[in-house]
């Protein structure tokens, strides 16, 4: 972001300052509008042409399997890139909230274990299910706000490790090892969501939702605050914004991206156990979102497409158990060279034959 | 801690603790001290990983989050020569060995690169840790591992009071840990390295000032930080058993040692280790399905309080 818009931002939300009355502001030259600052570009029109059609020429396979757990999967990732791109606090909990999501779908709808879910319909179950998960990633983020950098990873991940052994250890509420199987999509207006081609544009729906969603909260004066936090902490404390309002705060929008796409995944997979809020889960939505790049909304969904690619036909061409050494490999290759992920290749690749454009504003992401 | 905090703490967790205690040796006093003994050295072993992992990030600012498949490694390397030459001493030996020449190797080939960025150190640790994980599944297996202990250490321990009978091995592990608490101590109090260790854990940009090589420094304690996961990890092949999995398990009980017990602090790590042993033995004894929410609440409440650790200072 450059110093000039840097300004504007800070003098668009000084309506926040504390201390607005003792500072004079300059004339404020007039905000561009929107869509002059982020015109519609061929490539936005291809990338949405081509998503609206996949299915169309796709098969079934590709459209559920590809498609629709790439698209799921991106959606989670994305709110640890929001937090951890925009906001600065890498949190490793972001799949725990995703699978409380998931187990509350389960626990308050319908699922194979009879006995314990409460059998709800889906339009009760889904609210509740996406209410008490962000609420738990509100609190995850009200206890780790309160420290910084490393330490946020090392709090978050201690939190998803726990909430794991939980759901092992309790049969009572969270059916122990079992977990719970046949959580299904259901049939809304006719149209089964279980299907295929309904179920892949109902997470396309909700995965552009959730990236526009972040865009536009990320331009707002809060998401400017946020980037301002994630810059210089104590500088923003001194201008008078709340620093852990405003993180708690973008935990709570991180956790409501990774509650809707908890439910969309636990649908994909048709169940959720302990194994879906394990480490090795925990870490791969982390690797998805640093293999994308976390200075863009869209680098998680690249990150996506890339590790179900590399999950589906990469272990074609190697032994198949030895899929994590793959993406583990790939990982370290990433953090190694290239800390801003795929798409810091591509910034890269176009600084080298500049065309004029700006495609990368935020500074940050993995130092 | 004003005196106030202190009467407030003291009021807060003395009388719950000790209802509790008078109410579990009433019970079965057989059970509770049972269980008081498994968590002490249950907490030995957690000292004993998490005090290296606590030394690496006291003076690098670097979150091993590798340290658990270190452990792992640790304990594999000391199955193996156990199974070769049938000595123990000889098998912690390999296990802290090996473990050291792996962290030394992470230290001299990547870390020292990206001296700073904290972050992107423990992201290369995550990917380290993959790759550590499934190499060790690949050259090992799935299955259990569980070594034997030394025939000086096998057997019960007879005729103690209360109690009748207690495992030798485990009840070698108290003095074992406070052993390694104290060398640790000396090492850190009393010798030159020691010295400039906590010299650097101050402040490195001054310790490289004063001409001391801070790269071998830092070399040096990885090395001994991840030697101590790998000594753990042949300790914990016979107190727990060795399996894909427990590197978590490990890498979890040591973040909540640290974090609880103040991070950077060995006597902290101690601190934090009883706690989590004690507290994790007691839930799993006398409330299996909730056992891990202890551990939780625990932790929620050192963070609500004192977010740096009981004994933390800032950074």
């Amino acid at each position: 972001m450059s110093a000039a818009e840097w300004r504007n931002a800070m003098n668009a939300g000084s309506g926040r300052l504390a201390m607005g009355k003792v500072l004079v502001l300059p004339p404020q030259e007039k905000t561009e509008s929107w869509t002059r600052k982020n015109p519609i570009r061929a490539r936005h029109v291809l990338v949405l042409g081509f998503l609206l059609a996949f299915p169309m020429y796709a098969t079934p396979f590709l459209t559920y399997q590809i498609g629709a757990q790439s698209l799921a999967l991106g959606l989670i990732a994305l709110s640890l890139t929001f937090l951890g791109g925009y906001g600065g606090m890498v949190s490793l909990a972001q799949m725990t909230v995703a699978g409380v999501a998931g187990y509350m779908l389960a626990v308050f709808g319908a699922s194979g274990e009879a006995a314990l879910s409460l059998g709800w319909s889906w339009w009760i179950a889904v609210p509740i299910a996406i209410v008490i998960a962000t609420l738990v990633g509100t609190a995850i983020g009200w206890l780790s706000v309160r420290t910084e950098g490393i330490y946020t990873i090392m709090i978050t991940l201690a939190v998803g490790v726990a909430f794991y052994y939980l759901c092992l250890q309790n049969y009572s509420v969270l059916n122990g090892f079992q977990g719970f199987q046949r959580v299904y999509a259901p049939t809304v207006l006719g149209i089964n969501l279980r299907e295929p081609v309904p179920f892949y544009f109902l997470v396309l729906a909700c995965a552009l939702g959730g990236y526009f969603l972040a865009k536009y909260i990320l331009r707002a004066p809060f998401g400017i605050a946020m980037q301002g936090i994630r810059d210089n902490p104590r500088r923003m404390n001194a201008l008078g914004f709340h620093v852990m309002a405003h993180r708690v705060a973008a935990y709570a929008v991180a956790g409501l991206i990774a509650a809707v796409g908890g439910v969309l995944f636990t649908w994909y997979n048709g169940l959720v156990t302990p194994g879906s809020v394990g480490t090795s889960w925990l870490i791969n939505i982390l690797v998805i979102a640093v293999l994308g790049g976390m200075r863009h909304p869209i680098g998680p969904f690249i990150g996506a497409i890339v590790f179900v690619l590399l999950q589906t036909f990469a272990i074609d061409l190697i032994d198949r158990e030895r899929f994590n050494l793959v993406i583990g490999g790939v990982f370290l290759a990433i953090v190694l060279f290239s800390p801003d992920g795929l798409l810091g290749l591509w910034a890269a690749l176009k600084s080298r034959f500049p065309s004029g454009s700006k495609f990368l504003t935020p500074r940050g992401g993995i130092r | 801690m004003s005196r106030l905090q202190k009467w407030f703490w003291g009021l807060a967790l003395v009388p719950p603790l000790s209802v509790f205690a008078v109410w579990g040796i009433w019970d079965n006093a057989k059970l509770f001290f049972i269980t008081l003994l498994n968590g002490l050295t249950l907490a030995s072993l957690y000292f004993i990983v998490a005090s290296g992992f606590t030394l690496v990030f006291g003076l690098m600012r670097n979150v091993n989050l590798a340290h658990g498949s270190l452990y792992l490694l640790g304990g594999y390397v000391g199955y193996i020569v156990a199974e070769k030459t049938g000595l123990f001493v000889l098998a912690l030996a390999a296990g802290f060995l090996v473990a050291a020449l792996v962290g030394l190797l992470m230290q001299v080939a990547i870390f020292r690169f990206m001296q700073g960025e904290d972050l992107r150190q423990t992201m290369v640790t995550i990917g380290l840790s993959i790759v550590i994980a499934d190499l060790l599944l690949w050259g090992i297996g799935a299955q259990v591992h569980q070594m034997s202990a030394p025939g000086w250490l096998a057997g019960p321990l007879r005729d103690i009071p209360l109690i009748t009978a207690y495992s030798k091995y485990r009840m070698a592990l108290l003095p074992l840990g406070i052993i390694i608490g104290v060398l640790l101590w000396l090492f850190l109090n009393r010798t030159r390295v020691g010295m400039m260790i906590r010299a650097g854990v101050d402040d490195r940009g001054m310790l490289a000032a004063t001409g001391v090589n801070v790269n071998l420094v830092f070399a040096a304690t990885f090395a001994i930080g991840a030697g101590l996961a790998g000594f753990g990890g042949v300790i914990g092949a016979v107190e727990l058993s060795m399996v894909p999995g427990e590197d978590v398990r490990l890498l979890l009980a040591s973040l909540i040692v640290v974090i609880v017990g103040g991070m950077g602090s060995v006597v902290g790590a101690a601190l934090g280790a009883v706690i989590l042993g004690v507290a994790e033995t007691y839930g799993l004894a006398y409330a299996p399905t909730y056992s891990v929410v202890f551990t939780f609440v625990i932790l929620v409440m050192v963070l609500a309080f004192r977010p740096r650790g009981i004994l933390g200072q800032a950074a």
